[in-house]
């Protein structure tokens, strides 16, 4: 069956994944949105518990849709895993090590005897949730504005820049990019926990933080936007590559598909942020969600359609990483397919746990009955 | 920049964060199962002391499970972060396994172990048993994948070169999954870890007894681990030794390495324990290899080949080549290798000069020389033999404490089963302290399989000094004093948290 498609419709297919991935992404580190705000929603050990419990059970699918993240990456792109993971080297290090420190921290956290306390573990949690999504905010929005690479025929690839990677948080797009991710992880948190959680002090207090987020995470996201139809991206032809003015906004008129995903989803959001704070709904998660994934879903795809590169490379524009010139082979990509077959099912058994485990919603009594605990 | 100090320091990175994560994946590996079988007792008895037993390890297993994780996550990063040439010169063969691996095993094992940990009350107690199974069969699928992509290093199959893009490409997936060697490289490693889980419960359970403490927990403990650790140990040395079956058909100087062979003879015997001569060094004929030695006669031969008659390779004869036995000399090997280099840098140039004759005809040349490829990136012959004494002592560490541990488990088995396991003190003890010797097995192993295969990155084709990313040599010490800080602290974290939780030991549930 996959046999059939050509290379660059099976490269096309491949980037979707990948977009796909990093759309889920962005929805599921609600969990790291959430373990920014813990200490402002939750007073007392009883309702931090809570709040913990609640994000407890899901933390593990935020850190294994990265690790996804990074392994379809490699096995459908491997030029861009190679060239953008080694060349940036400090910024995806100073990523790593931020969720290094977040699997240990929810299963140590109240152990008797753990060494390093309470609110080290607490502020560990802090730092995944706050300089980690920011850090990979910022890493996301290189592939809009370029990285400092030389590829030479070899395909072996250096960076210019001695900063490695860091330099990246010097771009305001990037920044912008990372600070957007950021607030909308706690808005989406708060979202979360109002749907999620039945306590009095912690859903009031959860309804003053989400309008804060919300603010911020809305401001944001304009610029954003403003931002990302004002940038250049690189485009590519017969005669190699090129700089190309508003390159995002033509790839949005180019595919009306992906600007209608993109303003249902912006819409979605909004819709959400709205009945939650106006409307007292607990429901906003489900419309934040979906909203998310489209937006994420749509923005990712600008880079793999319409010619256009995914990795610009500001050192030699004649590096810059494309779907095309930094995919795996035909066969690698065909068999790959067959495998990404089972992602329907991946996702199925993940929505009947998560609804078996969400079933009845956090309460105290549950937390202080539970025998096996964060 | 000093490239060979980058290579070191790549090789060195990637030894500590491997090793650090494999402290953490063989209790994963061999708990996971041993609780599942607890867990399905307790389902088929409804007694609620299976319950609290299964309880019990489960909450050792949560705290191995957790930093587990945390060091996986480097591994994954690591090789496009160090090893970028590596990444695009075999990623095509080689990021596949990786990311099967993470959309079959790991989202299964993360996902059902919310309810295997938060989930029983819940769902019924079928669905929970199930979950619990599921998490130890993904922990198990993850194992398979990495090695199969790690068995892939140790004799690549599957691929062909592709000259335009300068890396080897995918040609027959099946061939890679179900390469002899990755196969057994499999079935021998996830028995490891069931080994390891099994003297992890023997060894606390033993310090139970010795306390005389939860007394009826600790014998139930001790029959389950034990009757499962005998098994699995049989099934361990079995696997062993097809696992150096495939080294000496696939990568004779890991076994030249392994045995301390410099001298390849016929109906060689094996050294059963031994002390290397550090005098003797490859192509210095006429030294003893051994200061002491204990050799089985012909074992070697037969393990090897299935053959008493067949000759085994020793060093010397792979660097400097031996007619009778048609083995080439590394020296021409790398002759032909360089030949291949050439017409493949010949073969681009044309291309990009856009002559099209001198282009095919170069590659025509190439593919002639094209298998030696790697050897074209070695300068000395020598340099084809892997470290000789650290593979040695790392290979016979590993063979006897194999054999320990399964005299540890039939004496265990025995006493229990006769009803006087707790008397057995001196038998106790050393079921505590073969817990850390489990780990030192498992360790060493990989010192084998990875030392052993150097001077390559991928055996024969791709050198261990091609593979590394362009680096700054300061950056990776850096990231070098970053992973033993963290390390350090997580692992003492980890450690006290573990005891503690043993001290406090199976409550009531
Ligand atoms: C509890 C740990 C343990 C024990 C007791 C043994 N092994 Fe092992 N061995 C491993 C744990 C291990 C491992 C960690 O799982 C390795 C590392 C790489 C691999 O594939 O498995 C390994 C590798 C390994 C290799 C190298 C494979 C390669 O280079 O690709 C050989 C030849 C053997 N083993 C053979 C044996 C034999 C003959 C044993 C007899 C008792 C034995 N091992 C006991
Ligand atoms: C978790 C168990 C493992 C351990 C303890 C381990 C150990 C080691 C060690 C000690 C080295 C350094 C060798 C040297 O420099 O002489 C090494 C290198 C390496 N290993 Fe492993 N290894 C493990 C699993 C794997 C797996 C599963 C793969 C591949 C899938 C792999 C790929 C590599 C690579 C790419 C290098 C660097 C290049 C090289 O030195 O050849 N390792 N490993
Ligand atoms: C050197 C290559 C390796 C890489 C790239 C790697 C990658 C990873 C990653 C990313 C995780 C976290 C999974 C998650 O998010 O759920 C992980 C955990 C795990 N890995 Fe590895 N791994 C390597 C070596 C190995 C080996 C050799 C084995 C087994 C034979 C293994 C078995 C496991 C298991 C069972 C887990 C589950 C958690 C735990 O360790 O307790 N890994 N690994």
């Amino acid at each position: 069956m996959f046999e059939k498609l050509s290379y660059l419709t099976l490269q096309e297919y491949w980037w979707v994944i990948v977009a796909l991935l990093g759309a889920l992404f962005s929805f599921i580190i609600f969990v790291q949105g959430g373990q920014t705000i813990l200490n402002k929603i939750a007073k007392g050990e009883d309702e931090k518990d809570i709040i913990i419990a609640s994000l407890g059970r899901k933390w593990e699918l935020s850190f294994t849709t990265l690790v996804m993240f990074g392994g379809a990456l490699f096995a459908a792109f491997p030029l861009f895993y190679a060239v953008s993971f080694s060349g940036a080297y400090f910024a995806w290090m100073a990523i790593l090590f931020c969720f290094i420190i977040q699997a240990v921290s929810y299963e140590y956290r109240k152990k008797p005897n753990n060494f390093l306390g309470q609110k080290t573990y607490e502020m560990f949690l802090f730092i995944n949730g706050g300089i980690g999504i920011i850090l990979i905010g910022v890493a996301l929005g290189t592939l809009f504005t370029g990285g400092n690479f030389i590829v030479n025929d070899m395909h072996q690839s250096h960076w210019t820049t001695a900063t490695r990677g860091l330099e990246a948080v010097l771009n305001p797009f990037n920044v912008v990019l990372g600070l957007t991710l950021f607030f909308l992880s706690r808005a989406q948190a708060s979202l979360y926990f109002l749907h999620n959680i039945d306590h009095k002090n912690i859903q009031k207090r959860i309804k003053a933080q989400l309008r804060n987020d919300a603010i911020l995470f809305v401001a944001f996201f304009l610029v954003l936007v403003a931002m990302l139809f004002a940038l250049s991206g690189v485009g590519y032809g017969a005669n190699g590559f090129f700089v190309q003015k508003h390159k995002f906004l033509l790839n949005f008129l180019a595919n009306p598909i992906l600007l209608v995903l993109f303003l249902v989803g912006t819409l979605s959001v909004l819709y959400a942020l709205f009945i939650a704070l106006f409307k007292n709904s607990r429901n906003g998660i489900w419309f934040s969600g979906v909203g998310t994934v489209l937006v994420v879903f749509s923005i990712l795809c600008l880079l793999g359609f319409n010619n256009t590169a995914i990795y610009p490379s500001l050192a030699d524009i004649n590096s810059s990483l494309t779907i095309q010139n930094s995919s795996g082979s035909f066969y690698n990509l065909t068999t790959m397919s067959y495998v990404s077959l089972l992602v329907p099912i991946v996702l199925g058994y993940i929505i009947f746990v998560w609804r078996v485990m969400d079933r009845d919603n956090i309460t105290s009594d549950e937390i202080k009955s539970d025998t096996h605990k964060y | 920049m000093d490239s060979s100090l980058l290579v070191d320091l790549s090789r060195s990175q990637f030894a500590l964060t491997a090793l650090y994560h494999w402290l953490f994946v063989p209790l994963t590996l061999g708990l996971s199962f041993i609780i599942a079988i607890m867990e399905t007792i307790y389902v088929k008895t409804n007694d609620p002391q299976w319950k609290k037993l299964t309880k019990f390890w489960m909450t050792l297993f949560g705290i191995n499970f957790a930093i587990g994780l945390a060091t996986g996550i480097i591994m994954e990063f690591e090789f496009g972060t160090n090893w970028s040439n590596y990444s695009w010169i075999v990623g095509d063969i080689f990021g596949a396994p990786l990311a099967i691996e993470g959309l079959m095993a790991f989202f299964m094992e993360s996902t059902f172990f919310a309810i295997m940990f938060f989930g029983w009350n819940k769902v019924s107690k079928k669905t929970h048993l199930l979950s619990t199974w599921l998490v130890a069969i993904g922990s198990n699928l993850s194992a398979l994948w990495i090695l199969v992509a790690n068995g892939w290093m140790q004799f690549p199959v599957g691929m062909q070169f592709n000259p335009d893009t300068a890396r080897f490409e995918m040609k027959n997936f099946f061939d890679v999954l179900f390469s002899p060697v990755a196969i057994s490289k499999f079935l021998h490693t996830i028995s490891s870890g069931y080994v390891m889980g099994s003297l992890f419960v023997v060894g606390i359970s033993s310090w139970y007894l010795l306390k005389k403490r939860d007394v009826i927990f600790a014998k139930r403990s001790i029959i389950v681990a034990s009757s499962f650790g005998l098994l699995v140990s049989l099934f361990l040395i079995s696997t062993g030794d097809e696992a150096a079956h495939q080294v000496a058909l696939k990568q004779p100087t890991k076994l030249a390495a392994m045995e301390g062979l410099y001298d390849g003879a016929r109906r060689e015997g094996i050294v059963a324990f031994g002390i290397l001569n550090n005098k003797r060094k490859i192509g210095e004929k006429g030294k003893d290899e051994f200061l002491f030695s204990f050799k089985v006669p012909y074992a070697l031969s037969f393990l090897a080949y299935h053959n008493v008659n067949s000759f085994v390779a020793g060093a010397d004869d792979l660097v400097y080549g031996n007619k009778k036995y048609g083995i080439e000399p590394a020296s021409a090997k790398i002759a032909k290798g360089k030949k291949a280099v050439n017409f493949l840098r010949a073969y681009k140039d044309a291309k990009k000069n856009q002559n099209l004759q001198k282009a095919k005809s170069s590659l025509k040349e190439f593919r002639i020389y094209e298998k030696y490829l790697g050897y074209g990136y070695l300068n000395n012959p020598k340099e084809i033999i892997p470290p000789v004494a650290i593979t040695f002592y790392s290979f016979h560490i590993m063979v006897g404490l194999g054999t320990w541990f399964l005299a540890l488990f039939l004496l265990l088995l025995y006493f229990s089963m006769v009803g006087k396991v707790e008397k057995q003190r001196l038998l106790l003890w050393l079921g505590v302290f073969t817990v850390p010797l489990g780990y030192l097995a498992g360790e060493v192993g990989w010192i084998v399989a990875e030392v052993g295969r150097q001077p390559w990155a991928i055996q024969g084709l791709l050198p261990t000094k091609l593979a590394t990313s362009q680096l700054d040599s300061s950056a990776v010490g850096i990231t070098i004093a970053l992973f033993v800080i963290i390390f350090t602290v997580l692992l003492i974290a980890e450690l006290k948290i573990m005891f503690t939780q043993i001290k406090i030991g199976p409550k009531e549930s």
